[in-house]
């Protein structure tokens, strides 16, 4: 570290914006001049191996930055999450165990977890398919469709879940009824998961170099093959982290399935609605246990996103 | 001849970008589409590469007639300014691609890709993706990648045009050799007429869509076709109603034939090169122009600022248009 603090612009400079990550680092920007590779391995212990703040010294203005941050994210994430992971915790592993495991808490998790993926695979395919529509092809009221794509954002999912309820409710208007059926439940959930793989995966298409597929095409490439090996690559992941959102929202959906859903136990009742009704029921010890499983999911699925997003920062 | 386009007119919108532009392209030559920006230069070589689809006229490559044909049939390799280059997969299989779309078996596509990648020196570099590559290795990975399917044209749109005026000059230098090895019929745009002469054996000028004059560097440099030709493609300064080079502007402390009085308004020192500046006092008033001259020259007549001089275009020279 006293290394890089005495020498900030020299690693500065070092760690330039597309070194690759870490391991494969071709030190220094490559050279046009073909050279011997070899011999820059030996400089390992140089001040650039140094990341995040240690690169350079941290000034009064940055403290200030950092505490707030970490006070903020305290109050807001950290404790509250910490709370229930502790109350949680209260009851030993196996009462923990035992609470998500009762037929009713198992079937709602079930339940969630099932709609959950099959809602966030319709979303991979059908939202990057919108993504394509929207950034590729050009049709009347467009911009009408892109600004729609947002709503389910913007609208409070308990109105999501009443608009769903009174058009395939008991007296649906367009004659189907959904209410009260795990289908119900899946229309809910793709209702207000839409906006997410459209929303990742359209600014990665907008940005996609045209000239990659012009490329391809005059290396004899056919509108599929460009698709499948030029486009597709390159959107994937995007895809995946939109999709990965879209699970996490759906496993923790309540509002727009709280009335579609009829909160059937152990046929329509989602984890969510679950929970609620345990705290209603005033045993918090169970909600808390609830909690902390759809946590350890959400939380695995983030860290596969992230993970997924370092895999592709690695190919540039 | 590779490449031959017949009457070809292209419009967006309103803007007619192309007009009954007529091209040959002989076989094995490297030819400079060469013009400033908006000119048509880039329109003209995605109209032979089949990126755009000419509104008229006809491209023939090869003896064969093309114009209808989609880029992946036409059997051409295209360099684009920006590298395009694969992102997401290694310089390999970037230079791998056309081969495996054609289906070559394994042992062939590695043999090949390793000539191409020795060829244009990014042998030790096949395991990287381009991100890691500079920009004037991704443009010769880009190149490797276009040679790969031995395209009966090679297409450069702008190569250097992204990359420092060092390295632009080293691959300058390099294109010109590997076209020696290689021998394909390259054609390549550029703005920059110094570097269309350095390495062309053709040039082909555009501007506004229409072709001002092709021809080989010297000849277009010595006789150009018009005052519009002749600026673009060096420096140029007027005296006595002529456009003539700077360098063939002849200064004397005597009146001769032909000369007009002048006096000297400054003087740089550019190394080598001195650049003179001067007001001619002609029949219609006084005019501002300067002349080239080697330093060599200046000390000999002893030119300064403020010295009475007389000045000609040196009297040898062909190349001089009257304008006015």
């Amino acid at each position: 570290m006293a290394t890089s603090e005495t020498t900030p612009d020299v690693s500065a400079e070092g760690v330039s914006q597309d070194a690759p990550s870490a391991g494969t680092a071709p030190d220094e920007t490559a050279h046009d001049v073909p050279r011997d590779m070899t011999k820059r391995d030996g400089s390992a212990g140089r001040p650039r191996r140094f990341t995040g703040t240690g690169r350079w010294p941290v000034g009064d203005g940055t403290a200030i930055g950092l505490g707030t941050v970490t006070i903020f994210l305290s109050a807001v994430v950290l404790i509250p999450l910490g709370a229930v992971i502790w109350k949680s915790a209260e009851q030993g592993p196996g009462g923990f165990w035992d609470a998500i495991t009762t037929p009713d808490a198992w079937a709602a998790l079930k339940l969630t977890v099932i709609a959950s993926l099959f809602v966030a695979l319709v979303n991979l395919v059908m939202g990057t398919l919108i993504a394509w529509v929207l950034v590729r092809d050009s049709f009347p009221g467009k911009g009408v469709v892109d600004l729609l794509i947002d709503l389910p954002f913007a609208l409070p999912t308990i109105v999501a879940g009443l608009v769903l309820l009174t058009l395939y409710g008991t007296d649906s208007p367009v004659g189907i009824t959904l209410a009260y059926t795990r289908i119900g439940v899946v229309v809910a959930l793709l209702f207000v998961t839409l906006p997410f793989v459209v929303r990742t995966v359209q600014p990665v298409l907008l940005e996609l170099d045209k000239e990659m597929e012009q490329a391809a095409a005059s290396l004899g490439a056919g509108n599929w093959t460009i698709f499948r090996r030029i486009i597709l690559p390159n959107l994937v992941p995007a895809m995946l982290a939109g999709t990965a959102l879209a699970f996490t929202r759906a496993v923790a959906e309540f509002g727009s399935t709280v009335l579609i859903s009829g909160n059937v136990p152990f046929k329509t009742q989602v984890a969510a609605v679950h929970l609620f009704g345990q705290i209603e029921s005033d045993n918090t010890a169970a909600a808390a246990a609830i909690s902390t499983a759809l946590l350890t999911l959400s939380l695995l699925v983030l860290l596969a996103i992230d993970l997924l997003r370092r895999w592709g920062a690695r190919r540039g | 001849m590779a490449i031959e386009i017949r009457g070809v007119n292209k419009s967006f919108g309103d803007a007619a970008v192309l007009r009954d532009v007529s091209v040959d392209v002989t076989s094995g030559s490297l030819t400079a589409l060469l013009g400033p920006s908006g000119g048509g230069k880039s329109t003209l070589l995605r109209v032979i590469a089949g990126l755009e689809r000419p509104d008229s006229g006809q491209v023939v490559i090869s003896g064969r007639d093309a114009t209808r044909l989609p880029p992946q049939r036409r059997d051409v390799g295209f360099v684009f300014q920006h590298y395009a280059a694969f992102k997401h997969m290694t310089v390999f299989e970037n230079v791998a691609f056309g081969l495996r779309i054609r289906k070559r078996p394994k042992d062939e596509i590695k043999k090949r890709v390793g000539e191409l990648l020795d060829l244009v020196h990014l042998d030790q570099f096949a395991e990287r993706y381009p991100a890691q590559l500079s920009g004037g290795q991704r443009q010769r990975m880009a190149l490797a990648r276009a040679l790969a399917v031995d395209p009966e044209v090679l297409l450069l749109d702008e190569p250097f045009g992204a990359l420092d005026a060092q390295v632009r000059k080293e691959l300058r230098a390099w294109l010109r050799r590997l076209h020696d090895e290689v021998h394909v019929t390259t054609v390549f745009v550029t703005h920059d007429q110094e570097e269309a002469i350095e390495v062309a054996d053709t040039i082909v000028l555009l501007a506004d869509g229409v072709v001002q004059q092709q021809g080989a560097p010297a000849e277009i440099y010595d006789n150009p076709a018009s005052p519009f030709v002749m600026r673009f493609l060096g420096p140029v300064t007027e005296i006595d109603g002529r456009l003539i080079r700077p360098h063939d502007v002849e200064i004397r402390t005597e009146p001769g034939e032909g000369t007009s009085p002048a006096v000297i308004t400054r003087v740089v020192r550019l190394g080598f090169e001195v650049r003179v500046e001067f007001t001619v006092r002609g029949a219609e008033g006084e005019q501002a122009a300067w002349a080239q001259l080697t330093r060599e020259t200046v000390e000999r007549i002893a030119i300064e600022e403020g010295a009475e001089v007389h000045v000609r275009p040196r009297p040898a020279i062909k190349h001089s248009i009257q304008i006015a």
